[in-house]
């Protein structure tokens, strides 16, 4: 927690945001790819510090809103079967399908229960021999990882009342899809640091080259995300285009090497549909073939899946800058976080949600000269 | 060399185009997050229990209800108990039986004076775990000076109860000159709370889960009637007291911003959060200031009784650590705003259902 603590400097934070506004001299769109660090931004209140030629874009690295509904669809088939123990992390009970949810499977008697890890699903499926436990294997490679290991060790321990559904997404094809978008305004990435301290970053210099655009490697405390900003902020300034780690405490150019081998061993790269955009050429894995056996969408035969996309929200157009959470007429109005229209207001880390909890609020409040709060205990 | 095979390209990815989960606009069954202390929870007694019970009191939505009987104000409150485990660092469901309801009493200024007490007890419970909660519900209620004067028990078939639940009720005097209640905050009044948040919670999550932290993190439950007397003491013009059980202190001021119709700002780094509830929330996703507490207040005050009420709640062993985190304001009625420890600020929320540990 020190760290942490550390991370959130007031002190450090006001020397990194004044070099920040000498450095800008023109406007630039930056892209933050994850969900997480979008949150830290909104939470910290730091694109209201940030000079207004630097406007931050909400980028897609939400793997709860990315999930396609088919496979959401699945799983609430598959979590509504009676030999089922559904498990899953906590933040895609909520995340709707075609009319219902996983609280909603829950609720007419589905066995859908929230784990903190994979390893805790295995456990489940060998305390429960005569039940099938599947766990809900989403996420971009960060997750991929444990899922993969999770799987190594069914087949290793014999466990074959286990499964995974299987729907893990790979930022670069992502970054690739958005920059040859024609309506794309991004102009550097702050990529997402726990994704390269997994893959390391020898899929970025053909990106940053390709597209004449900064990438850097950043990490999700305060400090990190301004850091970063200051380094794609300061490479655009001068006209060069390259990637940069601002996250060498977690991140090596190389990665993990030991994640890396287990996502080789347990998954294939696949073309990959992400909710809403469509079909991601190699932007996704899948079990491989030596570890089909553990594919739940093959154990549970689930197919003929029908699914129903409601009226069209303006997410999309969130998601690539081209419009504010706010801006939409819809945003905390006919759509919130109770009532969402849209994944982005579904899933705690969407871009629309992170704006409706610590954004409403249009005009700040002027600082309570009159009152200091007393020190934290 | 053969000709080359035409294949179809992939429809290009549309970002533009991005369509959207289907809302759920209703909840046709009751889903966990109806007890999560949070919006859903305001939804289901306002739109389904109010309605139907009617009543004046009632309508008043507070922890407690404050009767008029023979000349005396009464607090009257009840609560049920859910906990699993039925042990757990720091207490038990016996403890928070009697706590949670000698606490909502005190919010109304009340010292509890008696309690009842019903147990729905699941066939198979060994004798001896309702032994240990027994003792442990008569001991907090010495300890709090109340009296279990009248209880019930109920046992209903294997399978259908988690071990144990416990309802109770409680009853106290109010004292004269003593009014709590959320209509009675202005403007300029100081927000106070009386130690560190997020201790129960996380502790229950930590052996619930089998989740490890590093140190093991104790549940804050205590009764806090002895805190209030101190407080009034010093003056009965307090305006408005609450514990921030389920939903944590984001849903207790947000509960009374929109019930006074005033705004609260809040200094973020002036919120007490130990270390070890910080780190925990941090690996999880979750957010402390939503997190249950189980022996903490919060307090709304005159700005010139905020000094003595502070030093009085620091001289009692279970305020020893409170301290100003911001106040009521005009502006924006009905919500709550954090200044960030950067200078930024940000709405805090009411919770809508349960917390949900992120996936990553």
């Amino acid at each position: 927690m020190k760290y942490i603590e550390e991370f959130q400097d007031p002190e450090l934070a006001r020397r990194l945001l004044d070099d920040i506004h000498a450095t800008v001299t023109r406007p630039w769109a930056l892209m933050e790819v994850c969900g997480g660090q979008t949150h830290t931004i909104i939470r910290h209140g730091i694109d209201q510090l940030l000079p207004d030629q630097v406007e931050l874009i909400h980028g897609p690295g939400c793997p709860v809103c990315v999930t396609p509904l088919e496979v959401i669809d699945k799983a609430l088939e598959i979590a509504s079967r009676p030999e089922v123990i559904f498990c899953s992390f906590g933040d895609m009970l909520r995340v709707p399908g075609t009319g219902r949810d996983l609280f909603r499977v829950r609720a007419e008697g589905g066995d859908v229960r929230v784990v903190y890890s994979p390893l805790d699903a295995l456990r489940i499926a060998q305390q429960n021999p005569t039940r099938q436990v599947v766990f809900f294997g989403i996420g971009f490679e960060t997750t991929a990882p444990p899922n993969a290991m999770t799987v190594h060790q069914a087949r290793k321990l014999g466990i074959r009342n286990f499964s995974l559904l299987v729907s893990h997404v790979r930022v670069p094809p992502a970054i690739e899809a958005i920059m040859q978008s024609p309506s794309c305004r991004v102009q550097g990435f702050l990529a997402a640091g726990h994704v390269c301290s997994v893959m390391g970053v020898a899929e970025y210099p053909v990106l940053a080259e390709r597209h004449r655009v900064p990438i850097v490697v950043t990490g999700f405390e305060p400090l990190d995300i301004l850091e970063g900003v200051r380094r794609a902020v300061r490479q655009l300034e001068r006209g060069i285009h390259t990637v940069e780690n601002a996250y060498p405490r977690a991140v090596r150019p190389e990665g993990n090497p030991a994640a890396l081998a287990m996502l080789e061993d347990v998954f294939e790269v696949t073309d990959r549909a992400w909710r809403g955009i469509g079909t991601i050429p190699g932007s996704g894995w899948r079990l491989s073939e030596r570890y089909r056996e553990f594919d739940a969408e093959q154990r549970f035969s689930v197919t003929g899946i029908q699914t129903r996309e409601p009226a069209a929200c303006r997410a999309g157009e969130v998601l690539q800058g081209l419009l504010k959470p706010h801006e939409c007429e819809a945003f905390g109005t006919t759509c919130t976080p109770r009532n969402p229209l849209g994944a982005t207001m579904v899933s705690s880390e969407g871009a629309c949600a992170a704006y409706y909890l610590y954004r409403r609020l249009e005009t700040p409040p002027a600082a309570p000269a009159h009152l200091e709060a007393s020190p934290v205990a | 060399m053969p000709e080359p095979i035409d294949i179809l390209p992939a429809p290009r990815p549309d970002l533009t185009a991005w369509t959207c989960p289907v809302p759920l606009r209703d909840q046709p069954r009751v889903v966990t997050g109806h007890g999560g202390g949070g919006a859903m929870t305001a939804e289901l007694v306002s739109e389904v229990f109010a309605p139907a019970f009617g009543g004046e009191l009632l309508g008043r939505l507070g922890d407690s209800a404050v009767l008029s009987l023979g000349g005396a104000r009464l607090a009257f409150t009840t609560d049920s108990y859910v906990v699993r485990p039925l042990f757990f660092p720091g207490g038990s469901i016996g403890d928070l039986a009697v706590n949670g309801t000698v606490n909502d009493l005190a919010m109304s200024g009340a010292r509890a004076t008696y309690l009842s007490c019903g147990f729905i007890l699941e066939e198979g419970l060994e004798m001896s775990v309702l032994g240990r909660v027994a003792e442990a519900l008569g001991a907090a209620a010495r300890v709090a000076g109340v009296e279990v004067a009248t209880g019930d028990t109920k046992v209903v078939e294997a399978g259908h109860g988690d071990g144990i639940f416990i309802n109770t009720a409680g009853i106290g005097l109010v004292p004269a000159g003593v009014d709590l209640r959320p209509q009675r905050v202005v403007p300029g009044d100081v927000v106070i709370v009386s130690g560190a948040i997020g201790l129960h919670g996380v502790a229950i999550l930590s052996v619930r889960e089998g989740l490890e932290f590093g140190v093991q993190i104790e549940s804050d439950c205590a009764p806090l009637g002895g805190l209030v007397d101190a407080m009034l003491a010093v003056t009965p013009d307090l305006h408005v007291l609450r514990d921030p059980t389920r939903g944590g202190l984001a849903a207790a001021l947000n509960e009374i911003a929109a019930a006074a119709g005033v705004g609260v700002v809040i200094q973020e780094r002036s919120v007490p959060v130990p270390p070890p509830v910080a780190g925990a929330c941090a690996m999880l996703g979750l957010d402390p200031m939503y997190v249950a507490n189980e022996g903490k207040l919060v307090a709304f005050v005159p700005r010139e009784h905020a000094e003595a009420v502070l030093a009085a709640m620091r001289a009692h062993p279970l305020g020893a650590d409170a301290v100003v985190i911001g106040e009521a304001v005009e502006t924006h009625p009905g919500m709550v705003v954090a200044r960030t420890g950067l200078g930024g600020t940000r709405v805090v929320d009411l919770p809508i259902g349960e917390q949900l540990p992120r996936i990553c």
